[in-house]
């Protein structure tokens, strides 16, 4: 049955409070951070660092390098590219799931409260394990199918209109925002695929060169890999890139209606 | 523990290769059920108001259109039920002996709501 508190080991403790390096100053904001490392044995805490942002970039991951910078160097998340194209810095700000890299902190009013993507294994602090997620975009065979060869000296057409229709959904960055925002996916995440990984699968579903639209049909139709979505659009409302997988889910329910 | 890759992990025991009739009816029915509801809603009401006799009502529940359109009422109505609290066991019990328990005895609690039901307005209408 779905619990409704956390395993005793689980449960979060109140944790230190680290000053501002230099003092306080009429810029100065609070983060409230989780932090967890498997390796104490303790239980997951809440530190809260002060951060003066006159001498900060103006987002959240700025903040959060900066800490790590100057205030406490074992706090642990992942980034890479910071500005919104890798997905490596999704994390839980201000009880969203969003990009530090692109979450101005001034949009977030008082205690910028920071945990790690909902509803997946805590591998340290802010890093979430992923494993299960991407052996589900693995299980979609995300790349072009085709039996026809290509055509002899060129490569294989799409027309224009073809072409647009793969518009807001190419631009996923597979960042699992939306998954981890999403119930059905809390609950059963190890059968049902997510809004990420069924975006993605819609992405090849749709492409007008792809010859395995059946078989990819196939595949999904699952009471759990597709038909868990019950359009509870918590991923559209959180995706940091504006996409719409609950559409793409909707899109691929009908496909599934238009092979009766 | 088992060890497995999550690769293996995720493509479990395949796809059932169903869920789309589920979707289906579970809409059909949702549709069909707005106007019937309505229907068997201000006909009770009416039935109350009016103070009916039995005798009244039997009259009014054999008639053609009152018998089918109750007919169709407690059909769809116990299959959107199965349909609906289907989803709901399946989201929320993960418990497998527990799981399995409730689906089945949802499963054959419909199946028996149902047919008593469907039986009782039959005898009803045309019995005594």
């Amino acid at each position: 049955m779905a619990k409704f508190k956390l395993p005793k080991n689980s449960r979060i403790k109140k944790g230190r409070h680290h000053a501002a390096p230099g003092g306080a100053s009429a810029k100065t904001r609070r983060f409230k951070i989780y932090r967890y490392d498997p390796d104490s044995g303790d239980n997951p805490r809440t530190d809260t660092y002060e951060v003066n942002t006159e001498d900060c970039g103006q987002m959240v991951l700025d903040a959060l390098i900066k800490i790590k910078d100057e205030t406490d160097s074992s706090l642990t998340f992942r980034r890479s590219c910071r500005e919104g194209i890798c997905g490596s810095c999704a994390m839980n700000i201000d009880g969203t799931n969003t990009l530090a890299c692109t979450k101005p902190i001034d949009e977030i009013p008082g205690e910028v409260r920071i945990y790690p993507l909902p509803h997946m294994p805590v591998v340290k602090d802010l890093v979430p394990d992923m494993n299960n997620f991407y052996a589900q975009y693995t299980s979609v065979e995300p790349w072009l199918k085709t039996d026809s060869p290509p055509p002899a000296n060129s490569e294989r057409l799409q027309a224009p209109a073809d072409r647009a229709k793969l518009d807001g959904l190419y631009e996923c960055i597979l960042c699992a925002c939306c998954s981890t925002s999403c119930p059905s996916y809390w609950w059963n995440g190890d059968r049902y695929l997510g809004p990420a990984i069924l975006l993605q699968a819609y992405r090849w579903l749709i492409d007008s060169r792809d010859e395995a639209t059946g078989e990819r049909l196939d595949d999904l139709e699952d009471p759990f890999r597709l038909y868990r979505c019950h359009t509870i659009m918590n991923c559209t409302r959180t995706c940091p890139k504006s996409l719409n997988p609950a559409k793409a889910i909707g899109a691929i329910k009908k496909m599934m209606v238009a092979r009766r | 523990m088992r060890i497995q890759t999550p690769l293996a992990r995720v493509r479990y025991l395949g796809s059932a290769k169903e869920g789309g009739d589920h979707w289906w009816w579970q809409r059909l029915t949702a549709i069909l059920l707005v106007p019937l509801t309505l229907w068997f809603v201000a006909s009770i009401w009416w039935i109350v108001v009016s103070g009916a006799s039995h005798h009244m009502f039997q009259d009014w529940l054999s008639g053609p259109v009152a018998a089918i359109l109750m007919l169709l009422f407690v059909g769809a109505l116990f299959y959107h039920l199965k349909l609906g609290l289907q989803v709901v066991i399946e989201d929320y019990v993960h418990y497998k002996p527990l799981k399995w328990t409730l689906l089945i005895g949802l499963n054959l609690g419909c199946l028996i709501g149902a047919v008593a039901a469907l039986y009782s307005t039959v005898a009803v209408a045309f019995g005594g």
